[in-house]
């Protein structure tokens, strides 16, 4: 198992290695450069260029950024703010986008798993279709449908909960987006919860399983649940980066500092070390999520483990 | 002294599908005694899978229970105890009859286990909740019952998943969890249809040897006359939902007297018989459930029809204290001279009449 994940981790480092050099060429072919003001004349321009190292040759700079990168130093924002350290940009941004990210797919997958397993235990009773449109509406409605929604009855018209996220109420203003955000991942979820468990307990070990009179909760909790985790779990894991990595309508409708408005902001103004650094986070989230995804499947499926045991 | 535990009268099962009420039971009555084997007997569809499923309280979404008493009678603090399982709550049946009073041994092994629960957790879950066990007393019990089974190296193999093991030894896991909480009746749900023939053997000798030692009743569903003279003490034969011949076994395999037993018997290759001889089948499907039609829903297959049957079903005819069967072929009114002849199993039983 050790191995394994040894195994996956090398190869990740030079996953994340690939998608930057990827990027560097692509942002170096994108019109425009960092320094795009009219008042700004040809030769300060190169200045510029030369201070920060552009008017070299791409993999020339690919190298440098690379050495730097590994002495945890991603550079200075050429426009945002100016000459800010970029891990000092991130910091506080990335912190507040995973935290609402992560809650968000916690109470999605939370209601989701217990609504799918109720309409799959109940099925084609009211609570199956309650289950049904509730799963088609988060699906189909998009987040800021959700966060307006919210915002104008209960921050505006009610005022129970602050319109604005504050770092200063971090709970209770992270509360409507956490509830807009999850949505979707609660509607996946429930969907395939049902589905799961309506096909697990027709089979023939949840039978024998309810042949032996244990309890209710034990049939369809440990026999019946794990059972349909793995799927549910393989949906989840690129909602979980997505809402990791925040969300721009909804970042902006509730004005959090996150990082999904960053990242947009930052290919409009050419800040390249930024897009590279935001992008270089999203990466390693996504290779992690996707580690920890199969290192579940194992604890989940001893097929798995000891198929992989053995390689 | 033989002492019934099981008693089924007029059991009246349906299945609701949007082409309408599929009848699967119409009307059965059984009976068990105490550490015998009665084995229900039928083609796919007669309703013997549905009839003991109903015993264990397993029933899907759409099955009705129309009518019927299933009496399961046993002891409790020295009394006898006789209760109505259809009236028994899930819950109760759940913690008082379900794995502990009624064990249930399924058809195909390669299924019947959670991939991802290691056996002897399996094992031990119905022993921690009915005998009460501590993990380290139940784990103890379940190596002893593997072993009991046949499973060798049962102490390293508790800790084996399901898909570690082979068909048979799971088909042995599974009698092994049957038998965890000492249940008085174990349900056979056709348990070597899906194992090899070397294996089968093993496994009813296993079950035969199980029955003899701990006392215990069984029934067995099948369609392999093979097992049935094996095994069984008693014999019902099932079809479109009813039984349409009971007895001991001696009785029902040396002097069946139902057309469709007759027709189950020839359809048994004789390894005595002719090479050039064609192996019997019966004619025709089993009938439609939904829209059964008039009178006997076996008549249009049987070659030995009466007008009586396409008009009314017959009613259960004794012919010994432990033997009946439903056809008109026993009414007194038809003249039984006829019927001697009829009779494959006179003179001359295993395929090579002259037809």
């Amino acid at each position: 198992m050790l191995k394994y994940i040894e195994k996956r981790l090398l190869i990740s480092v030079i996953t994340v290695f690939i998608i930057l050099g990827l990027l560097f060429l692509m942002l170096h072919n994108m019109p425009g450069s960092p320094f795009n003001d009219e008042k700004i004349t040809a030769v300060q321009r190169a200045a510029l260029n030369a201070k920060y190292g552009l008017d070299q040759p791409l993999h020339v700079q690919f190298i440098n950024y690379i050495k730097a990168m590994l002495k945890g130093d991603f550079g200075v924002s050429y426009v945002i703010q100016k000459n800010m350290q970029i891990s000092e940009l991130l910091k506080a941004r990335i912190g507040v986008s995973v935290r609402i990210g992560l809650q968000a797919v916690g109470l999605g997958t939370l209601i989701g798993i217990v609504a799918g397993v109720l309409a799959a235990l109940k099925r084609n009773s009211w609570i199956d279709t309650f289950a049904t449109v509730i799963s088609v509406v988060g699906v189909s409605f998009p987040s800021y449908v959700f966060a307006l929604a919210m915002s104008y009855y209960i921050g505006f018209k009610m005022n129970w909960l602050p319109l604005l996220y504050t770092e200063s109420d971090a709970f209770l203003s992270s509360i409507m987006p956490t509830i807009s955000l999850c949505m979707f991942s609660m509607a996946t979820v429930a969907r395939f919860t049902r589905t799961e468990m309506v096909e697990i307990m027709g089979s023939d070990y949840m039978l024998l399983a309810d042949s032996k009179g244990i309890g209710v909760l034990r049939l369809f909790g440990i026999h019946g649940l794990r059972n349909a985790m793995i799927p549910i779990i393989t949906v989840l894991a690129p909602l979980t980066v997505e809402l990791m990595t925040g969300s721009l309508v909804v970042e902006q409708i509730f004005a959090i500092p996150g990082i999904g408005s960053l990242l947009v902001t930052a290919i409009q103004f050419n800040d390249y070390n930024v897009v590279l650094a935001v992008v270089f986070v999203y990466s390693v989230l996504f290779i992690l999520v996707m580690l920890i995804v199969d290192v579940l499947y194992c604890i989940i499926d001893p097929r798995i483990r000891l198929a992989k045991e053995s390689r | 002294m033989r002492q019934k535990c099981l008693e089924i009268r007029d059991l009246q099962i349906s299945f609701e599908t949007s082409a309408g009420m599929v009848r699967a039971v119409r009307g059965i009555d059984l009976d068990l005694y105490k550490g015998e084997a009665l084995a229900i007997v039928g083609e796919s569809g007669s309703g013997k899978s549905v009839t003991v499923k109903a015993i264990m309280g397993i029933a899907s979404s759409n099955q009705k229970t129309e009518a019927g008493t299933i009496l399961y009678t046993y002891e409790q603090d020295g009394q006898s105890v006789t209760k109505d399982l259809l009236k028994m709550s899930p819950a109760e049946m759940r913690s008082r009859i379900k794995g502990t009073k009624i064990a249930m041994v399924f058809q195909d092994p390669m299924t019947s286990l959670d991939p991802t629960m290691t056996i002897g957790m399996q094992l031990m879950e119905g022993m921690i909740r009915h005998l009460k066990l501590d993990k380290k007393a139940a784990k103890k019990r379940a190596i002893e019952l593997l072993e009991m089974v046949g499973i060798t190296d049962a102490a390293k193999r508790i800790k084996n998943y399901p898909h570690q093991l082979s068909g048979g030894m799971r088909q042995r896991v599974v009698i092994a969890i049957a038998l965890s909480c000492n249940p008085e009746i174990l349900i056979c749900d056709e348990p070597t249809t899906a194992l090899d023939v070397t294996i089968q053997a093993k496994i009813l000798e296993l079950i035969a040897d199980i029955q003899k030692r701990l006392g215990i009743a069984i029934i067995y569903i099948t369609h392999d006359l093979g097992v049935v003279a094996k095994v069984a003490d008693h014999v019902a034969v099932m079809y479109a939902g009813r039984i349409v011949e009971k007895g001991t076994a001696e009785e029902v395999f040396l002097d069946p007297r139902h057309p469709y037993t007759w027709g189950l018997m020839e359809s048994v290759p004789d390894i005595t018989a002719e090479k050039t001889k064609r192996l019997y089948t019966i004619p025709g499907t089993p009938p439609n459930m939904i829209d059964l039609p008039d009178g006997d829903p076996f008549a249009v297959r049987n070659r030995y029809a009466l007008k009586a049957d396409f008009i009314e079903e017959p009613p259960m005819f004794p012919i010994s204290g432990t033997h009946a069967a439903a056809t008109w072929l026993l009414d007194p009114r038809t003249p039984q001279d006829v019927v001697e002849q009829m009779n494959p199993s006179n003179g001359t039983r295993g395929g090579n009449r002259d037809e």
